[in-house]
């Protein structure tokens, strides 16, 4: 009897799309309740959500006041610069997917068509140049990096750690504003919308990282006086709420220093962010180190590695590689955490959304911004989520 | 030892959590951003008392000079009074103040740095020297004039609780209310001031409170009440957000005090004096009849001293306050009078219009006075 190891059902019934319906919807009379019972339902939710988008919302609010949303009260004749270390990021982004990530053209084309498209809908010639200008770099970007990928690496890994600098200069400017000019300084005070998010995000994630590697190796050590430090902060910055500090840094710090000594508003907001987001993150590195098993530690000292080069060589970068899910989800919660500025009269995404509901020609459309809000909240969060799935699969973690 | 650790921790833990504890409860308070924070009537978080370094006489104008800018703070939340408006530019009454100001201390109303201020925030940045002056619809009372180490200059704005009826109900004084439902607020001042104006006025009403502002125009919305009262300012934005804001009114009433005006800080007089002209100017412009639109014709052929000496043809006012001579033809040429700014910002034709009520000149039966200039 020559069996086959599975016996397939006949070829009508393994495919099209009636039979997967069939099957997979209407298997029984009860499953069949169930999908007619469900579609009804998001029927009926759908239904009123898209007669509201398409025919009630009145989304002029959002038009008009796109500029706010997207950089605040920038002064628009500086908005060059931006767009300009906009393009370098782009460059940087198409770089790095061209050597890292070469099997799917799929996440290239997303991100790199994304400013093309935009290009198609009805803004200012200006506004779809530079959009255009973003294509063009992150294509650049991403053709050099595929012709020449190992000889390029270490110029890309170069040009992140050089990109949050420049970008900083380039939003704040280094020449005198009464004299004007394309690089003229603009007050942190005009500095908002996404693009003050943006930077509270990065700023506070990037200066959170070695902070909160420090005090998770502080709170292993074995120096007593290192280790109460370490406990003590973390312990007391966890135990309070972000608003609280944010509070303390708008509120209280003035009144510390001398008179006339004036500390930037967004600079102390960052300040803040990046003390509490570094607690949070300490006690993720520390449940990466204590993953690592104490083979790993004999094993090196058996090898004569010293106890710094056991940590910088042999455990981080397993801990760190451990802890990337984690990491990421801490860096959505900062990205999201800083909506809470606008609590202490910042214009970041959603303080902006606040000022924009009290234009008297908008007064009322409360739904319509709040939705464009949360919804430039959602796709930011769920592309942060995105890349970092892709620099999982393509280190290789996850399979061992 | 490690119970010591534990202890002293816990210890500290405890003190930042008290020391804390007003900054968390007035976190709700920001987010609401009422026009008007009346005062509350529990007792408000106490300020902390730190000693600052108060600057003198003339300091102010001086560094102002030296910086040049005014920074002032402000509202970025309140339709009418204070907002970023389209093209990224703060509008709004309070911030008309702030431009008339730095029309007068430098002839440019553009030489000002606006910082949108919490209502947490707003007197200790005052305290802390980081803000020259506060134009932000702050009331006027005992306290804050006192321990917050700042004075109010001048009322700009008198607010007060006010009422809100539908046009097609006739309703135009608090008689005609007699025996009516009206929508209010609940655990606010507002409901005890309705209590108080409608027992004085012996009228009987049924009050429909509610828990939030927004549940309490819903409830209007819907014709469940009569009338709906809140302070003025905030009737304006409610009156907007309702389907047909042409269909309502707000009755020419008002049913408590809440002066709102600038604030400047303890110790320059100088400065205080600065400010509180600039708000004489603007009065006394509308009681003669100046405008931006006719300033020139009138300085051109003024023929009363009051007029003279206010735009300085007849010189010495301006040096006295240590500004230009100009200082308020310039306010008047650059930013207007008084009714201008109103008009403006709270005007007939703009979607956030009060009736000017309290806020006319004295001759038209309202408050707004200014002592001579001479």
């Amino acid at each position: 009897m020559n069996q086959p190891d599975t016996i397939l059902p006949p070829l009508t019934e393994r495919s099209g799309i009636l039979r997967w319906l069939r099957h997979n919807l209407f298997g029984t009379w009860l499953d069949g309740l169930l999908t007619v019972f469900g579609l009804l339902l998001i029927y009926l939710a759908a239904k009123g959500l898209l007669t509201w988008i398409f025919t009630i919302a009145e989304w002029d609010v959002v038009v008009a006041n796109l500029r706010l949303f997207m950089i605040g009260q920038f002064p628009l004749e500086q908005v060059g610069r931006l767009w300009v270390g906009l393009g370098f990021l782009l460059f940087l982004t198409g770089n790095s997917l061209a050597i890292w990530d070469k099997r799917s053209y799929i996440a290239a084309i997303l991100v790199l068509a994304f400013p093309l498209f935009l290009a198609f809908l009805p803004f200012d010639s200006n506004t779809r140049q530079w959009l255009i200008f973003l294509t063009a770099t992150g294509a650049i970007g991403w053709g050099l990096g595929f012709s020449n990928p190992q000889a390029l690496k270490k110029t890309v890994v170069a040009g992140w750690i050089i990109s949050l600098p420049i970008i900083v200069l380039l939003t704040r400017g280094f020449t005198d504003p009464e004299a004007g000019g394309a690089i003229a300084i603009v007050g942190t005070n005009l500095w908002g919308g996404l693009l003050l998010t943006f930077l509270l995000t990065v700023v506070a994630n990037i200066f959170s990282f070695p902070l909160g590697l420090f005090l998770a190796l502080g709170r292993r050590s074995e120096l007593p006086i290192i280790r109460w430090f370490s406990v003590g902060y973390i312990e007391l910055v966890r135990g309070v709420p972000l608003i609280t500090i944010l509070f303390m840094a708008q509120l209280m710090l003035p009144l510390f220093v001398p008179g006339g000594m004036d500390i930037d508003r967004v600079l102390r907001a960052m300040v803040g962010m990046t003390l509490f987001s570094a607690a949070y993150l300490a006690e993720n590195v520390r449940g990466g180190l204590q993953a690592i098993p104490k083979g790993q530690f004999e094993a090196a000292h058996a090898l004569g590695l010293s106890g710094a080069k056991t940590m910088i060589f042999v455990i981080l970068p397993q801990a760190l590689r451990l802890i990337i899910p984690i990491l990421v989800g801490q860096f959505i919660s900062v990205f999201k955490d800083t909506a809470l500025v606008a609590i202490v009269g910042l214009f970041d995404l959603l303080g902006i959304a606040r000022t924009v509901l009290s234009q008297p020609e908008f007064i009322g459309l409360h739904r319509e911004v709040y939705a464009f809000v949360s919804l430039l909240y959602w796709v930011l969060s769920y592309a942060m989520s995105y890349i970092s799935q892709r620099l999982e699969t393509s280190l290789g973690i996850g399979t061992r | 030892m490690r119970k010591l650790t534990v202890l002293s921790i816990l210890v500290i833990i405890s003190v930042l959590v008290a020391a804390c504890a007003p900054a968390a409860t007035e976190a709700p308070a920001a987010t609401e951003a009422p026009a008007t924070e009346a005062p509350a009537p529990a007792a408000p978080p106490p300020a902390p008392v730190i000693e600052v370094t108060v600057p003198g006489y003339g300091e102010t104008l001086k560094a102002v000079q030296e910086r040049g800018n005014i920074v002032c703070g402000v509202n970025a939340q309140v339709p009418g009074f204070g907002y970023v408006d389209t093209a990224g530019v703060f509008s709004g009454f309070d911030v008309d103040f702030c431009r008339a100001l730095a029309a007068a201390v430098f002839g440019d109303p553009g030489k000002v740095e606006y910082r949108a201020l919490t209502s947490s925030e707003r007197f200790t940045a005052l305290q802390a020297g980081e803000i020259d002056v506060l134009s932000r619809n702050t009331t006027w009372t005992l306290t804050r004039d006192t321990e917050l180490t700042g004075n109010f200059v001048h009322t700009m704005f008198y607010d007060g609780q006010g009422m809100m009826v539908p046009v097609d109900s006739g309703l135009t004084t608090l008689k005609d209310l007699e025996g009516g439902t009206i929508c209010v607020q609940t655990g606010t001042t507002t409901e005890l001031n309705l209590a108080d104006v409608m027992a004085a006025e012996g009228i009987t009403y049924t009050p429909a409170v509610f828990e939030d502002s927004n549940a309490t125009l819903a409830a209007y919305a819907e014709g469940r009440c009569d009338a709906i009262t809140t302070d003025k300012s905030g009737l304006v934005s409610n009156r907007a957000s309702l389907a047909d804001p042409a269909a309502h009114v707000i009755m020419d009433v008002t049913m408590s005090k809440e002066p709102l005006g600038p604030m400047v800080r303890h110790g320059d007089d100088q400065w205080f004096d600065i400010v509180q002209w600039t708000a004489f100017a603007l009065f006394t412009a509308e009681e003669f009849d100046i405008t931006s639109a006719n300033v020139d014709d009138v300085k051109a052929s003024a023929t009363n001293p009051s007029v003279m000496r206010l735009l300085g043809v007849e010189p010495g006012m301006g040096a006295k306050l240590g500004l230009s001579e100009d200082w308020a033809y310039n306010i008047i040429k650059l930013v207007g009078n008084y009714e201008e700014i109103y008009n403006a910002n709270l005007g007939p034709d703009t979607p956030t219009f009060i009736p000017r009520g309290l806020n006319s000149l004295y001759t038209d039966g309202g408050l707004l006075y200014a002592p001579p200039v001479r």
